[in-house]
């Protein structure tokens, strides 16, 4: 009979040691570094943020084992890390793509036409907002204004800019995308 | 080097501007727009032009942005004495031509750009120019990561004058004279944040920087912290001093990766010359400055939110009383500032509150910086005195509406905003008057629109975002602008009924009053102004299913006109089948296969295909 606690499975840490042997001694050596205080679960909490940000920096997205790993280096518990996850648009907890284009949807986009953009991507990639083409390539999403609204419409593929960007130039952006 | 007084800082200063170089210093625009604008191709151009031999002559120095967004990449020469000529929409084979000109000459097929600004700490408005800037008087003149630039423009001055002539409570006061409201949009008078902080008894305070600029189309604060860095740690150095805090803590938006990258340095920096860490200007003033990103929440610019995303949780509102300043981060009495409030800081300690009340409207003295875009010809940053009219604004400095299109409004304050139309141009704007036409200050965006824009879709565009953005914490912004946003779908499906507009006035009326914090007491302002506003286009929309835009699909019907010629490409590429004709005939289009998803008018290229 098993546990349920899950006591017999294999540790969150094990496991990702096994799969990402580089990635987590990277994520443990960070979490090793920061100035918790042992038994101060309200100031630890403070670098959670920012551990997740490195973690998601490191893994591309933030796996439950991630989440799991955190949890119990942080000393929180794994439905309060999950509830940041989820609030916060920048943290993602399934893969996504390697090229990450991000139209921009802020007013003075919007007004400048992103829309159009946006119907163009969907088409060319087959995926909709919020989605990854099957060979992991491409993510589709939206930004909020990236503030470079002299430029609008714009669409960032990872960190480049691209500005007055028209349905026609679609294609040139995602033939830049070559790996 | 360690500056521990006044007087060696201002010795220091001195030596810094009493070498003379020679040189005429060449300003090029680096923030995130004159990158993406093509800038480093331009900046690799000049340093290739200076290696050629002009090094005697000329230096490139790296600015932030001067605000000139819409004709980037820009590049401004500058002497020694002050002269200064600028040149916008530069391209790297325009520079030998430049550089040959130098000041005196004219570059052939270059284009020169009009100063719109003067420096009202140092000069008098002789042009009658419109722009004044005191937040933004060194973003675009120095190199925003060396910190000898910021030195020589007095930058630190005003914290030496602080910790060694004036007392905490004489700080707080000074900036309550001066009447600085809190430039992130509310207007609260800063002074007023700070005394209360103060009165609160001794022991751990902090001082926090609102860096996490959600407005969609509002920019003002990444250019401040791309440009000018060193503005906005003196500042929190000062407050902290006033309120008694020694650690501050800069919240910022992870989008903003330059400007992260230059705030460090500036820490660094600040920290290597003594202006931060331990024992500031060789008193006993501790105080440090930490970074905190945000993580893509709009709510979290709302500050108790935003200590609660600081202490790692949900960025959730909560309700005031009590006020951050009595119980904010850890509990702890905290002040949150927003960055262009800021900038404001150190300018007004050096001249004094008179000098800043000088500027601006009685009740709003200084400056505002906008960021103008949308349907205009020169989108960019505009730092104005209060009281300047948004015609001067939009004609003035925004050059009027792209290819000449009629205004129809501009929309302030964001999500939280209102549009303002025609009637309402010649307004002096100020935190009172924005609110009495409808809208608001907010941050500052600006986005100008045209008889192209439909107001209804705007409308549902600011509620599709406040949806998107709500917290979900409270029952009237989760739900009841998630009703509102389906409301105005309805209306620009054509499913829309009078009653409909009666519903949507009354809910945005609920949710304005009972929403728990202000993201949901103003997320109804833009559907409250538009239906003041445009009602006659919320009715043509109802009663004539009508769209006069032009903009909502589901309300436009494609016909063909008598220059179709008869070439059948639209029928070919119709996805439904729903146009027909003979060869050398014009066709026509069946109203009910038609799904409107304008590929003909697309593919069309005799304008045979009208959609209205």
């Amino acid at each position: 009979m098993t546990c349920c606690c899950e006591c017999s499975k294999e540790k969150a840490l094990d496991k990702l040691m096994r799969l990402e042997p580089e990635k987590t001694s990277e994520l443990t050596a960070f979490i090793d570094g920061l100035p918790l205080v042992a038994g101060d679960v309200e100031k630890n909490r403070g670098f959670l943020v920012e551990t997740l940000h490195r973690a998601q920096g490191i893994f591309g997205y933030l796996p439950v084992e991630v989440q799991q790993v955190v949890s119990e280096r942080l000393g929180l518990t794994r439905s309060e890390i999950y509830g940041v996850i989820s609030f916060y648009s920048y943290f993602t907890d399934k893969p996504i793509g390697r090229y990450k284009i991000n139209v921009c949807l802020g007013t003075a986009c919007f007004v400048k036409g992103a829309a159009k953009i946006v119907d163009e991507l969907k088409a060319k990639l087959g995926v909709d907002e919020g989605e990854t083409t099957a060979d992991q390539k491409f993510f589709l999403g939206a930004l909020r204004c990236v503030g470079s609204c002299s430029l609008a419409p714009v669409v960032m593929v990872n960190n480049r800019v691209y500005g007055n960007v028209t349905p026609d130039m679609v294609d040139q952006i995602l033939a830049d995308c070559e790996d | 080097m360690r500056i521990n007084s006044l007087e060696a800082l201002k010795d220091y200063k001195s030596r810094l501007c009493g070498v003379s170089s020679g040189k005429t210093s060449i300003l090029m625009s680096l923030g995130t727009c004159g990158l993406a604008a093509g800038g480093a191709k331009v900046a690799d151009a000049i340093r290739a032009e200076l290696d050629k031999g002009l090094s005697g002559k000329y230096e490139a120095v790296s600015v932030g942005c001067m605000g000139l967004c819409y004709c980037e990449p820009t590049i401004e020469l500058r002497d020694e004495a002050g002269r200064s000529a600028i040149y916008g929409h530069v391209t790297p084979e325009q520079i030998p031509a430049i550089l040959a000109a130098g000041l005196d000459g004219e570059a052939a097929g270059a284009t020169k750009v009009k100063r719109t600004w003067y420096y009202p700490e140092e000069e008098e408005n002789k042009d009658g120019v419109l722009q004044a800037r005191i937040a933004l008087r060194n973003t675009g003149r120095i190199d925003p990561e060396k910190i000898d630039d910021y030195l020589k423009y007095d930058g630190y001055q005003a914290l030496g004058k602080v910790l060694k002539t004036m007392a905490p409570e004489a700080v707080s006061q000074e900036i309550l004279d001066a009447m600085l409201r809190g430039r992130g949009g509310a207007g609260f008078p800063t002074g007023k944040k700070w005394q209360f902080a103060a009165a609160q008894p001794k022991g751990q305070k902090y001082m926090i920087c609102n860096a996490d600029e959600g407005d969609p189309g509002a920019f003002m604060d990444r250019a401040v912290l791309e440009g000018d860095p060193h503005s906005v740690l003196e500042a929190m150095a000062i407050g902290a001093y006033a309120i008694g805090a020694d650690k501050g803590i800069i919240y910022i938006r992870a989008e903003y990766p330059l400007a992260i990258e230059r705030l460090q340095k500036a820490i660094k920096q600040a920290r290597e010359m003594g202006f931060l860490g331990k024992g500031i200007f060789g008193t006993s003033f501790d105080f440090d400055i930490e970074l905190k990103y945000g993580a893509g929440a709009f709510v979290c610019g709302e500050e108790t939110a935003l200590i609660h995303s600081i202490e790692g949780k949900r960025g959730e509102p909560t309700f005031k009383p009590p006020f951050p300043a009595i119980q904010g981060l850890w509990k702890k009495p905290t002040v949150v500032n927003n960055v262009e409030t800021y900038a404001n800081v150190a300018a007004i300690i050096r001249k004094g509150a008179a000098w800043f009340k000088s500027v601006g409207t009685s009740g709003s003295p200084g400056t505002k910086v906008f960021a103008l875009a949308g349907k205009i010809n020169c989108v960019g940053l505009v730092e104005v005195p209060m009281g300047t009219t948004l015609r001067d604004i939009i004609f003035g400095l925004g050059g009027g509406i792209l290819n000449n299109r009629g205004f129809k409004a501009v929309q302030t304050g964001g999500p939280s905003g209102g549009c303002i139309t025609t009637k309402n141009l010649d307004t002096p704007i100020d935190y009172e008057t924005l609110k009495s036409i409808g809208s608001m200050m907010g941050s500052g965006g600006m986005i100008v629109m045209d008889e192209d824009n439909c107001m209804v879709n705007i409308a549902r565009f600011f509620l599709d975002f406040t949806c998107d953005e709500s917290c979900g914490k409270c029952t009237p912004c989760r739900i009841g602008n998630r009703r509102l946003y389906e409301m105005l779908t309805d209306i620009c499906r054509g499913k829309g009924t009078e009653e409909t507009l009666e519903e949507l006035r009354t809910l945005s009326n609920v949710i304005k009053d009972t929403a728990l914090c202000g993201l949901g007491q103003t997320s109804p302002n833009p559907v409250l102004s538009t239906l003041d506003n445009f009602f006659e286009e919320y009715e043509a929309h109802v009663k004539e299913k009508r769209c006069p835009a032009g903009v909502c699909t589901a309300l436009l019907k494609f016909t063909i006109n008598d220059n179709c010629i008869g070439c059948g490409l639209c029928a070919k590429n119709c996805p439904t089948g729903a146009i027909s004709g003979k060869v050398k005939s014009k066709h026509v289009i069946d109203q009910d296969k038609c799904i409107k998803c304008g590929v003909c008018q697309q593919k069309c290229k005799f304008k045979a295909i009208d959609k209205k």
